[in-house]
């Protein structure tokens, strides 16, 4: 009874691989072959973008503040504090910028694309979708996913802007830093190899929550109830998967750019 | 639109646009069958679903497959156009195959299917106009005549007036006639109906069925009409739509409509499919219990 159970989740599991690969592999392919949904792409970006800005700009802001606030604290002991703008710009632009965006985001748009395909699955629109002669994954995943990764790539510029941002006005105004001296080691203290981490972070992570989003929504099954079951196992597989990617990046960074 | 309140507009397919009737059909004109299935099996988990259905439907022909809930009857409809594939068996449509077609090449043959789902499927985020002309704005045609092939194929189901509605500002039975204006507005040459009535109260029932023969009686377009009701597949199988009435009428008594058939489902299989005629004398045991 206990092997059976384990070899059918183990189909499952492997089943589920396997159906993920296939739709991201078809959504990506469909990029390059007509016709070319422009319009629900631009409409995408607005909702996925535009939508989801005041929640990155806050959280980034927030989190910067936090970050100088802690790390000067720390830096303090070793009469380091002159060093907690580097720490701050480091950690968000290498870091916290792409992964706590991309959670927010996740956390925002994952679940609604999930949600949103998952009842067209119940109500047999993305049947009536087929029989009416359109590709689904034309019309409905591939601009959800390139809206996501482009707009993820600039919500996790301007998250990283204005955290380093709010790191600078904690220490200026609240523990009494030079401000100058603040943005001066944030920015001298960059290197390429921590830019081009922190921007291809946001790529990867973009088409994991998109993909990941829709697959669970287009996997929907048993009415309204499947709809929650789905909406909450893309915001939870789309973030864990968030954290392991980000973990495999900065292991290859580390490799190619030696930081 | 009951048939009373049908018999107010004089001519509605003229004035909608609707293609004018062609000289009625027999069922021996010389056309290949538009569906054919060959043995066709399929099952979801271990039992089979559809256990070696074989049929056809000829030109012009209207098929009325009945059976009990819950025998596959969706399923089969699903089969037709492409949605769903066998496990085993050939599917041919217009004479292609299509059960061994790509998805791709099924995507351009669905175009000349119309399908109304069980309950509507309209698209809920776009207006009765959008989703009424969904198929032809996907081709790009042009805006004014998208507007005008709309009205028309609104008009024929008298619902011109909810045009800028959305489909949860419609009521259960408007939602299906818009769903059968969404299926005839690019004029296709074969219809499906997936309980077309189904949890719709009598009237509304007679107003959807109405809208089917309509169909049936003037463009001909051959059609697979899914139903469980027993009576609305006995008005359509005894009544024809009158032109001059814009309402439907009840055939002699003792006749029925010659391109009319029935097909019975049950536990997976092919039990009945043949005329009306033979439907009522059959001493199958099976359906004299579902008949009665």
């Amino acid at each position: 009874m206990a092997i059976s159970t384990i070899d059918q989740a183990t189909k499952k599991g492997v089943l589920a691989v396997q159906e993920y690969a296939q739709l991201s592999g078809r959504a990506v392919s469909n990029l390059f072959r007509k016709p070319f949904y422009a319009a629900d792409l631009f409409q995408q970006a607005d909702i996925i973008g535009v939508g989801s800005l005041p929640i990155v700009l806050m959280t980034g802001f927030f989190l910067g503040g936090a970050l100088a606030m802690q790390s000067s604290s720390t830096l303090e002991q070793f009469g380091a504090t002159a060093f907690t703008g580097q720490l701050v710009s480091f950690s968000m632009i290498k870091e916290i910028g792409p992964v706590v965006t991309a959670l927010m985001v996740s956390g925002r748009n994952a679940s609604g694309m999930a949600s949103e395909l998952g009842s067209m699955i119940v109500t047999e629109q993305i049947d009536a979708m087929r029989a009416l002669g359109t590709d689904p994954l034309k019309k409905l995943v591939m601009p959800r996913i390139v809206a996501t990764v482009v707009m993820l790539f600039f919500l996790t510029i301007m998250a990283d802007a204005v955290g380093i941002l709010g790191g600078g006005l904690v220490g200026v105004f609240m523990l009494g830093q030079d401000s100058s001296q603040y943005f001066h080691t944030a920015y001298q203290s960059l290197m390429f190899a921590d830019i081009v981490q922190g921007l291809v972070k946001p790529i990867f992570f973009g088409f994991i929550l998109a993909s990941i989003g829709c697959f669970y929504g287009l996997k929907t099954r048993g009415g309204t109830q499947g709809v929650g079951r789905s909406t909450t196992q893309a915001v939870v597989v789309a973030s864990v998967l968030i954290i392991i990617t980000d973990f495999i990046i900065i292991r290859f960074m580390l490799g190619v750019f030696g930081r | 639109m009951s048939s009373a309140s049908a018999g107010a507009t004089p001519d509605p397919l003229a004035a909608a646009g609707i293609p004018q009737a062609a000289p009625p059909l027999s069922p021996s004109t010389n056309h290949e069958p538009v569906v054919v299935f060959e043995d066709v099996s399929i099952g979801f988990g271990r039992e089979p679903v559809l256990d070696g259905v074989s049929f056809k439907i000829n030109y012009g022909e209207t098929r009325i497959l009945m059976g009990p809930a819950g025998q596959g009857k969706s399923v089969l409809l699903k089969l037709t156009n492409g949605l769903l594939r066998p496990d085993s068996g050939r599917i041919f449509v217009f004479g292609e195959e299509i059960s061994a077609m790509r998805e791709d090449d099924l995507f351009e043959l669905r175009g000349s299917i119309g399908t109304v789902f069980q309950e509507g499927a309209l698209f809920d985020s776009l207006t009765v106009r959008d989703n009424v002309g969904y198929r032809l704005m996907e081709e790009h045609v042009p805006e004014d005549e998208i507007t005008r092939r709309v009205a028309e194929a609104l008009r024929f189901v008298e619902l011109e007036q909810t045009l800028a509605k959305f489909p949860s500002q419609l009521s259960g039975g408007m939602r299906r006639r818009v769903a059968i204006a969404r299926a005839i507005v690019t004029n296709p040459k074969l219809i499906l109906y997936d309980s077309p009535t189904g949890g719709l109260d009598p009237i509304t029932s007679t107003t959807i069925i109405e809208l089917v023969m309509k169909q049936r009686d003037v463009a001909h377009t051959t059609s697979l009409v899914i139903t469980h009701r027993l009576q609305d597949a006995f008005v359509l199988a005894t009544h024809h739509y009158s032109r001059e009435k814009g309402a439907m009428d009840p055939l002699p008594p003792g006749h029925a409509d010659p391109n009319t058939s029935f097909l019975m489902l049950h536990d997976g299989k092919i039990v009945f499919d043949g005329s009306t005629k033979e439907l009522v004398e059959s001493e199958d045991p099976f359906i004299r219990e579902y008949l009665t």
